[in-house]
C-alpha cells in the first residue's frame, strides 16, 4: 500500500524514482567552547563533523543516536535555521537541477521555505501561546501571501481535520494552553504540512509525549507522508521508533554518521559496533532478531577538539590496534546499499 | 488509513476535554480559565462556522481573554484599590463638564483659571490695635490684609472683613484660593492634566521601549549595542534634574513634559527590562518555526516578539504613569511649567503666595492638591502590582 502511494507521487514531482530530493555534503557544525569568568574560548565542540546522506523524494530517513551527538543542528542545518560552517547541502529543483541552499536568494530562499518545513520536538514551546489554532497554522499562508481569509480558513479547516483535530471549527479559534500535548503535536504537524512540502525535518516530535499518544502521532505522520508525498529527515534516539517510521537510518555518533542502510539491514544485521550496542539497549520484543549480547560502558563525551582516531574508541568493545592509530574510518560501502565507519568491517572486506 | 486516524484522534482527545473543562490548562498567554469558556459545551466558544467577520472573531477573542485576565486580577487587593482611586479621579475629571453644562456652575466663577468669587464670605472683626512700623509708617495689618481694612476704623469698631481665600463653605466645597477661585474646580482640571500627561507619556514609553527593545533583541549585533549604549545613557541621566534644567532654558508645556519622561522611560529604563523579554522569546522554537515558515526578521519582530513584550510593557506604562504624575508635581511647584490648571501649580501659588508654612489653618490651599497627587500616583502604581500578577505567571496563585 504505501509503496504504490509513494511511486505515483515520485512520477508526479520528479519523473525519477532515483533522484535524489536533498544531498548532504560533508556538513561540519562547530560551536565555539567557553570557560572561566573571561568566557574564554578554550575549544570547539563538533557538533557535526563531516556528515554526508541523501535523501530521496517521498523517503524517510531515521537519524538515530544519543543525546548530544548533533542530531539537532545536523536537521536545523537542513532546515536552514541554523548555517553550516562547512560542507553543502544541495536540493533538487522541480525541473531536476541542484541548488546549493546556502546560495539561495531572496526569492529562491522564499521557495525553499514553501518546499522544507520543520517540526519541532516541544509542542508546549514550538507555538506561541498566544496565538488561537488558526493562527499557528496559518501563519505561513500568510507569509506567503496565499489566498485570503476566506481561503485559509478552508485550507486551516482541512488541515485540522487530516490531522486529527475534529471537527475543526471547535479547534480553530483555541489557544495552544486549551490543547493537550498531542493535539498541540498534531497542530504541529498540520502547520508543517499545510504548505504541502516536499521535505519535512521531524526532530524527536514525540519524545516529549506521553507513551500512549506516541503511537497515535506516529502513525498520523507516516499516514500523511505516504498520503502526500512528504520525505522526512526523522530524528530520533529510539530505534524502535525508527524502526517503524522510517524507509532507511543514519545512525550518528558525536557528530559522525557511523553507519547507515535499509531499516530492516540495520535492525537485523547491526555492523558497526555502536549501532549493536544501541540495538541491545533496545528492547525488542521479536525473537526472530539475535539476543542482546553487547553492552557499552559510559555516557555519552561531547566532542571537544576530538583527536583523530576512532570516535567511538573509549567505549567500543572490539577496539584493535588500528583504531587508535589512524584516524576516524571513513564511511565505506560494504554492500547492499549500506555504508560502515568501523575498520572490523573494512578488515572483513579487505 | 482514514480509520485509523479516526481512532487515534480519539485516544488523545479524552484527556483534553476534561482538561478544558477543569481549566487544567496552563499555558503561558491567557489564564487556564479559558477552557471553561472555549471549550465548555463548545457553543459558549467562539466558532467559524459562519465565516463571518474577522473583526467579530478578534473582539470575541478579545473579550476572552479580558475576562480570563479580569478572573485573576480580581484577586488581588492592590490592584482593585488601585483601580477604584483611578475610577475615582477619571469621574473627578469629567464632573466639571457636566456641572458647567447642566449649570450648576457659573464658568464666571468656577472657572479654575479665570474664575472669581465676587461676593466672598465674610468674617467679623473688631479692631483692637493698629500696629504701624515706626520706621515705614505702614500699616502692617492692612497690608497683611490687602488694603482690605478701612483706614478710618478707630479702635474698638467692627467690620466685615471678606475671606480670601475662603474655607470650604456651601458654594465652595473645598474653599477658595487667595484668587478668589474655587479649589475644588481646580482640583478636578487638575485630574484631567495628570491623566492627559500620564497617559501620554505612558504611551510613548510603551511605543518606544517595545520597538527598542524587541529589535534590539531580534536583531542584536550593531544596532542592539547602539541602543542599548543610548539606554544607557539615559538611565544615568538624572530625570528630574534635566526635567529642571530644560525647563528654566525654554518654557515647558504639558505635552513637551508627556514626551521627555516618555523617550527618557521609554528608551532607557523600559526599553532594557523588555530587550530582556524579547530575549527570552526569541530563543523560544515558536520563533524558528515562524522562520521555517518564511517568516522575516519583520515578521517575528511584529507577530511574535511584540505581542509577548507587550504585556509587560503595559506593567511598566503604568510605572510611567506614577513617575509623570510626580515630575510634573514638582516642575509646577517650581514654576517651570506652562500649564493652566495642575495639581502642583495649586500647591505653588499657595507657596507663593505665602500659605504654605500656615497649612494647618490654611489646609484647604494645600493638602486637597498633595493628597491628589499622591493617591493618583500611588493608584497607577498598585495597579501595575496587580496586574503584574496577572502577566506575570510566577506569582500567580493556583
Ligand atoms: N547553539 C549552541 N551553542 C553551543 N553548543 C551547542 C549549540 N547547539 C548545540 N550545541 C552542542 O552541540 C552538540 C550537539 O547538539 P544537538 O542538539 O545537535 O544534539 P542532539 O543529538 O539533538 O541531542 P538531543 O538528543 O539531546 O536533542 C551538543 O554537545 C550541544 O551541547
Ligand atoms: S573503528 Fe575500532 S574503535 Fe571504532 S567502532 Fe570500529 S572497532 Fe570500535
Ligand atoms: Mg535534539
Amino acid at each position: 500500500m504505501p509503496g504504490a502511494a509513494q511511486l505515483s507521487i515520485q512520477a508526479e514531482c520528479t519523473g525519477s524514482a532515483e533522484m535524489a530530493l536533498l544531498r548532504v555534503q560533508g556538513l561540519r557544525k562547530r560551536f565555539p567552547v567557553t570557560s572561566g569568568v573571561l568566557r574564554r574560548r578554550t575549544g570547539h565542540i563538533h557538533a557535526v563533523d563531516g556528515v554526508d546522506f541523501e535523501i530521496e523524494v517521498g523517503e524517510s530517513l531515521g537519524l538515530v543516536g544519543e543525546s548530544g551527538c548533533g542530531k539537532s543542528t545536523t536537521g536545523r542545518m537542513l532546515a536552514c535555521l541554523d548555517e553550516p560552517d562547512e560542507g553543502r547541502i544541495l536540493l533538487t529543483e522541480d525541473d531536476g537541477s541542484e541548488v546549493d541552499i546556502a546560495q539561495l536568494d531572496t526569492r529562491g530562499m522564499t521557495r525553499f521555505r514553501r518546499r522544507v518545513q520543520m517540526i519541532f520536538q516541544d509542542p508546549y514551546e514550538s507555538i506561541n501561546p498566544r496565538r488561537t489554532v488558526f493562527e499557528t497554522i496559518s501563519e505561513s499562508l500568510g507569509i506567503h501571501r496565499m489566498g485570503g481569509l476566506r481561503y485559509r480558513e478552508e485550507r486551516v479547516s482541512q488541515m485540522l481535520a487530516r490531522v486529527g483535530l475534529t471537527p475543526p471549527e471547535s479547534f480553530m479559534l483555541r489557544y495552544p494552553h486549551e490543547l493537550s500535548g498531542g493535539q498541540r503535536q498534531r497542530v504541529a504537524v498540520a502547520r508543517a504540512l499545510i504548505l504541502q512540502p516536499q521535505f519535512v525535518v521531524a526532530d524527536e516530535p514525540t519524545s516529549m509525549l506521553d507513551m500512549s499518544i506516541r503511537a497515535s502521532i506516529m502513525e498520523l505522520m507516516s499516514g500523511l507522508a505516504r498520503e502526500l508525498g512528504v520525505a522526512y529527515l526523522y530524528i530520533t534516539h529510539d530505534l524502535a521508533v525508527a524502526r517503524y517510521m522510517c524507509d532507511r537510518i543514519a545512525v550518528m555518533y558525536l557528530g559522525k554518521i557511523v553507519e547507515t542502510g535499509r531499516t530492516e539491514q540495520i535492525l537485523s544485521d547491526p555492523a558497526h559496533p555502536y549501532t549493536q550496542a544501541l540495538l541491545s539497549a533496545v528492547p525488542i520484543p521479536d525473537p526472530s532478531l539475535p539476543p542482546p549480547e553487547l553492552r557499552i560502558t559510559g555516557g555519552v563525551d561531547k566532542a571537544i577538539d576530538p583527536p583523530p582516531r576512532c570516535r567511538f574508541l573509549d567505549r567500543c568493545p572490539q577496539a584493535v590496534d588500528i583504531c587508535s592509530t589512524a584516524d576516524h574510518p571513513p564511511l565505506q560501502d560494504t554492500g547492499g546499499g549500506r555504508l560502515v565507519a568501523c575498520y572490523l568491517t573494512t578488515d572483513r572486506e579487505g | 488509513m482514514a480509520e485509523k486516524l479516526e481512532t487515534a484522534s480519539e485516544v488523545d482527545q479524552g484527556p483534553q476535554t476534561v482538561g478544558g473543562i477543569g481549566g487544567i490548562g496552563g499555558g503561558d498567554g491567557v489564564a487556564g480559565v479559558g477552557g471553561g469558556t472555549a471549550a465548555g459545551g463548545g457553543a459558549a466558544g467562539p466558532v467559524v462556522t459562519s465565516y463571518g467577520s474577522w473583526w467579530r472573531i478578534r473582539l470575541s477573542l478579545l473579550r476572552r481573554s479580558v475576562h480570563d485576565n479580569w478572573v485573576i486580577f480580581r484577586r488581588n487587593r492592590m490592584g482593585i484599590a488601585g483601580l477604584v482611586i483611578i475610577g475615582f479621579w477619571m469621574l473627578m475629571a469629567v464632573m466639571p463638564s457636566l456641572f458647567f453644562a447642566t449649570g450648576f456652575w457659573n464658568r464666571a466663577v468656577y472657572d479654575p483659571v479665570t474664575g472669581l468669587e465676587t461676593d466672598p464670605p465674610t468674617r467679623t472683626v473688631i479692631m483692637v490695635e493698629r500696629v504701624t512700623d515706626p520706621r515705614t509708617e505702614i500699616d502692617r495689618r492692612a497690608v497683611l490684609m490687602d488694603g482690605r481694612i478701612p483706614s478710618d476704623l478707630g479702635l474698638g469698631d467692627t467690620f466685615e472683613l471678606p475671606l480670601q481665600p475662603a474655607p470650604p463653605n456651601s458654594r465652595h466645597w473645598l474653599g477658595t484660593d487667595p484668587l478668589g477661585r474655587d479649589v475644588l474646580s481646580q482640583l478636578m482640571h487638575g485630574a484631567r492634566s495628570s491623566f492627559f500627561l500620564g497617559i501620554l507619556a505612558a504611551t510613548v514609553t510603551v511605543v518606544i521601549a517595545t520597538l527598542v527593545g524587541s529589535v534590539a533583541a531580534y536583531y542584536g549585533g550593531v544596532i542592539d549595542s547602539l541602543l542599548m549604549r543610548l539606554a544607557d545613557l539615559l538611565i544615568m541621566i538624572p530625570g528630574l534634574a534635566l526635567l529642571i534644567v530644560i525647563g528654566s532654558v525654554v518654557t515647558f508645556q504639558l505635552w513637551h513634559l508627556a514626551m521627555v519622561i516618555g523617550i527618557l522611560s521609554g528608551f532607557g529604563g523600559t526599553a532594557v527590562v523588555l530587550k530582556s523579554q524579547a530575549l527570552a522569546v526569541k530563543v523560544k522554537p515558536f520563533v524558528d518555526a515562524a522562520r521555517v515558515a518564511g517568516g522575516t526578521g519583520r515578521h517575528i519582530v511584529l507577530y511574535h516578539l511584540i505581542p509577548s513584550v507587550m504585556p509587560l510593557s503595559v506593567l511598566y506604562m503604568m510605572f510611567t504613569v506614577t513617575a509623570a504624575i510626580q515630575s510634573e508635581a514638582v516642575l509646577s511647584f517650581l514654576g517651570l511649567l506652562n500649564v493652566d490648571t495642575s495639581w502642583g501649580l495649586m500647591i505653588q501659588l499657595a507657596h507663593t503666595q505665602g500659605y504654605l508654612l500656615q497649612a494647618g489653618e490654611f489646609w484647604w490651599l494645600v493638602f486637597p492638591a498633595g493628597l491628589a497627587v499622591t493617591l493618583l500616583a500611588m493608584a497607577f502604581f498598585l495597579l501595575g502590582r496587580g496586574l503584574d500578577e496577572v502577566i506575570n505567571p510566577r506569582l500567580r496563585r493556583r
